[in-house]
């Protein structure tokens, strides 16, 4: 490893510490981090429970609702996590500090995304583990394809959240509510808890445009039809790609503009 | 010839239709403490703030150390610091913790030791393990000041930097701007209001107006200059439009 990597690697180490020590210190966001995915599961759970006895599609696959609600989070888990994280340095007024320093925007992003793992994995395993205890479901029963499916919920959830931070320092904290708002919108054409042929004609084509869509099919497939569709997890990695990329350049872009317009040292409280 | 630290030919920056500053040419040599005066909106804080990149200029060039901050900024933020009461330090941390994440951050080695160093040095160290956003006002300046001096800069931009504190701090502070600018010739670019501290602090005076540099000096080459007692009554003078005394003799 270079010289020039470790440096890299130190700078992106003292942004996780930052957030670490930020939530270290506050045990509403200690708490925060297994509390709406425990809460979203348990409901799901007892939906479930009662479907169970009033819905053959529900009975035939147990467990399809709670591994969906599972799956949902790591993705809303991924995005809201690295929204809040690059908001925290915006509601604090550092950016400007953090910008003079030697760290790199690349590396504040990889910080960013490693914070959003841990939370994810925090936040999603816990409920998780209760589902299990609780009703008897686990989602660690996909096996292999559970890996190949949360790595493109998390993608997905990543690159969300940041064209949203993006859109915040872009459009000021009068645009903080499109970083709890904006994943609501992908949630219905993603077909989480239903397949999309129950969607218009004129949406599908839509909702396949959308890498999540092909996870939650792949889920059904899996849990139904007892078949792993490669097919739907190479759509899901292809239009990931394309997600990733233009997230990347978005964010980027809206920088440069916030250097041009004086926008990292105006921003705070 | 002594080395030039920054070389500024023509810099502007527009907003819309608003021109913030206008063509200003500058250089600041090693080891001088020059202070950038001028009043609300004469481009002080846009100056600044393209000097540490996080502004793009509209056009014109900015060399630090040689090198062109537009393109290659990065590679010599790791030698400056910088510090403004108006850019905060993350409120929920505390002092140490913050502290600790930028010594991370400039590859500082033998964090601890700089950290109680500079404690000691800015009378933080009771306030260490306090949440930066429970500080007062000095404090949090102090505590800014001790964030911008981690790294041991080679140029150290300071905004305001006594602002908030009491008059025995202030001098405190000032004092040791003085001694750290001795022993490691270090430049530094002060912006501030007070004008006794530029008078004390400064070797040499840009004077901004309206985005331009409108007088240059040293303090007492701009008091003579202007016939008067004290670089307040300069900068008086020079914000009411009224020309130096010298010129007026000519």
């Amino acid at each position: 490893m270079s010289i020039h990597t470790k440096r890299a690697w130190v700078r992106i180490w003292a942004m996780v510490l930052r957030h670490y020590y930020l939530i270290r210190g506050s045990w509403p966001r200690l708490l925060e981090l297994i509390y709406w995915p425990a809460l979203q599961m348990t409901l799901w759970g007892f939906i479930t429970l009662f479907f169970e006895t009033h819905s053959s599609w529900v009975a035939e696959a147990a467990g399809i609702l709670i591994s969906a609600v599972l799956l949902w989070d790591v993705m809303f888990r991924a995005q809201i996590s690295l929204f809040l994280s690059f908001i925290e340095e915006i509601w604090s007024r550092n950016l400007g500090h953090l910008f003079v320093s030697p760290l790199r925007p690349g590396e504040m992003i990889t910080a960013l995304l490693l914070v959003s793992l841990v939370r994810t994995l925090i936040g999603v395993g816990g409920a998780a583990i209760l589902a299990i205890i609780l009703f008897d479901v686990s989602v660690f029963a996909l096996g292999v394809p559970l890996a190949a499916f949360f790595a493109n919920l998390i993608i997905m959830g990543w690159s969300l959240g940041l064209v949203v931070s993006g859109l915040v320092l872009r459009f000021g904290q009068g645009a903080e509510s499109l970083g709890w708002a904006a994943i609501f919108l992908v949630q219905p054409v993603s077909g989480v808890y239903y397949p999309i042929s129950v969607l218009p004609d004129w949406l599908q084509p839509i909702a396949t445009a959308i890498p999540s869509t092909h996870v939650f099919e792949g889920l059904r497939a899996i849990l139904i039809d007892e078949t792993f569709r490669i097919d739907l997890l190479l759509n899901a990695v292809a239009l990931n790609l394309i997600f990733v990329t233009t997230s990347i350049f978005i964010f980027f872009a809206i920088l440069r503009y916030a250097r041009i317009h004086g926008q990292l040292l105006q921003l705070g409280e | 010839m002594s080395e030039t630290i920054i070389n500024v030919r023509d810099l502007s920056k527009r907003f819309g239709n608003v021109v913030a500053v206008d063509r200003i040419c500058f250089d600041l040599a090693r080891g001088s403490t020059v202070g950038l005066l001028g009043g609300n909106g004469a481009g002080k804080t846009t100056t600044l703030g393209m000097l540490l990149g996080l502004l793009l200029p509209s056009s014109g060039e900015i060399r630090i150390f040689g090198e062109d901050m537009i393109r290659h900024r990065h590679r010599v933020l790791p030698w400056m610091n910088f510090s403004s009461p108006y850019v905060d330090l993350p409120h929920r941390l505390t002092v140490r913790e913050n502290l600790i994440v930028y010594g991370h951050l400039y590859g500082i080695s033998q964090i601890n030791s700089r950290i109680n160093q500079l404690a000691s040095d800015f009378d933080l160290t009771e306030f260490l393990d306090r949440p930066a956003g429970k500080l007062s006002a000095g404090q949090k300046t102090r505590a800014s000041l001790a964030k911008a001096l981690l790294n041991k800069p080679r140029l150290l931009l300071l905004d305001e930097p006594t602002a908030s504190m009491d008059p025995d701090t202030a001098d405190a502070v000032r004092g040791y701007l003085e001694d750290y600018q001795r022993e490691t010739s270090a430049t530094i670019l002060l912006a501030s209001h007070n004008m006794s501290e530029v008078e004390r602090l400064c070797s040499d005076v840009l004077v901004l107006k309206a985005g331009r540099i409108v007088d240059r000096g040293t303090p007492s080459h701009l008091i003579a200059r202007f016939g008067r007692q004290t670089l307040e009554q300069v900068f008086l003078d020079i914000a009411r439009d009224r020309i130096a005394a010298s010129e007026t003799a000519q």
